[in-house]
């Protein structure tokens, strides 16, 4: 796929391919916009209480990775949450 | 023991009636005794695509409510002797039907016909409840853009969740040369996708506006879709038919003659 896909990569068709991917992930799990926020916000709250994080570039999402048995893309749910002072315990 | 066969898509415009009229007239070609149902209840279509709006006396919602027999709504294709369509109503809307009903109805007609063919209106409400209710298996068509396989997907969901027993994918409207170049999703990129299997691939060519124009079914003729749409059909009969190879038309007379038009 290598020689083509590199080609394809510079149309919009690909751009099409990659949104919809990841739009459906989150059409299929049935997760609304609003229950993304709610999880965030769980998130946030629970990991506060032990480490103060960077609120700014956390980033948390449902995307596809490949699965670990091999047998396509399983749904994930990702959460990039930088740190910003791991040395304060308990807020 | 006929099968039924409901054509649907999600989004609208992009090719529901026009698959409905070109797949049912192939398979009547090929010797099926075929009945299309125009579901679409309030904004009645296939009968003008299929060009025989001028003949309609009773419609689907008639035979519901028991104001005529099936047989005297049912207007026969005179261009094809194993063809009919059960027009939609126009005046009506649609909860003047329910799923119970169709099901109901379709079971009826599977006796008498091969084919019971139900073009399915856009959207997931009532009138794509009533159009799935009873059928066998499923046509979900689509185009290569992004709404109209988001779409797509969520009917696939929904088609799953009400344990339709076959759905497969038309690919419609595709432009070859937009595919070349990288600004369109192939075929291939759409069923990845989707992850369900392809049972046809139509090119978007200009012959189909010229046939909804005439109200004549192309199937058949020696156009790209009219060729893709038999192909459709043989393989619902079962038949292992290779894909059009659209690209290899462009690919060598593309070369040719495609850029001169540029």
């Amino acid at each position: 796929m290598g020689f083509s896909d590199f080609f394809k990569k510079k149309g919009t068709g690909s751009i099409a391919k990659d949104r919809l991917k990841l739009v459906l992930v989150s059409d299929r799990a049935g997760c609304s916009p609003e229950i993304m926020e709610q999880i965030k916000n769980d998130i946030i709250a629970v990991i506060s209480k032990y480490i103060e994080i960077d609120l700014e570039g956390l980033d948390i999402k449902i995307t596809q990775m490949e699965s670990e048995s091999n047998n396509g893309t399983v749904p994930a749910l990702f959460a990039n949450i930088p740190i910003k002072d791991l040395k304060s315990p308990k807020k | 023991m006929g099968e039924v066969i409901v054509v649907t898509s999600g989004k609208g415009g992009v090719g529901k009636t026009t698959t409905t009229a070109n797949v049912g007239t192939g398979l009547a070609m090929l010797e099926k005794k075929v009945v299309l149902i125009d579901t679409d209840i309030g904004l009645r279509n296939l009968d003008v695509i299929m060009g025989l709006e001028n003949r309609i006396v009773y419609n689907l919602v008639d035979v519901i409510e028991g104001t005529c027999r099936i047989r005297n709504a049912l207007i026969k294709d005179k261009r094809y002797p194993n063809l009919y369509l059960l027009p939609s109503a126009q005046t009506r809307d649609k909860n003047s039907v329910t799923p119970e009903q169709m099901k109901k109805l379709a079971d009826e007609l599977r006796d008498e016909f091969d084919y019971i063919i139900m073009d399915c209106p856009a959207g997931i409400e009532q009138g794509f409840k009533n159009a799935i209710a009873g059928a066998d298996r499923a046509l979900v068509v689509t185009t290569p853009e992004v709404s109209a396989v988001r779409d797509a997907d969520r009917i696939i969901g929904l088609l799953e969740a009400n344990e339709m027993k076959q759905t497969h994918l038309i690919v419609n409207r595709i432009r070859m040369d937009m595919v070349k170049r990288g600004d369109m999703m192939s075929s291939d990129d759409v069923c990845e996708i989707l992850a369900i299997d392809l049972i046809g691939i139509v090119p978007d060519d200009e012959s189909i506006v010229i046939s909804a124009n005439q109200g004549e079914p192309l199937v058949g003729n020696d156009s790209l879709a009219g060729r893709a749409y038999l192909n459709i059909c043989k393989r619902i009969l079962g038949e292992e038919v290779p894909f059009l190879d659209l690209d290899q038309k462009q690919g060598l007379f593309g070369k040719l003659f495609g850029r001169r038009k540029r």
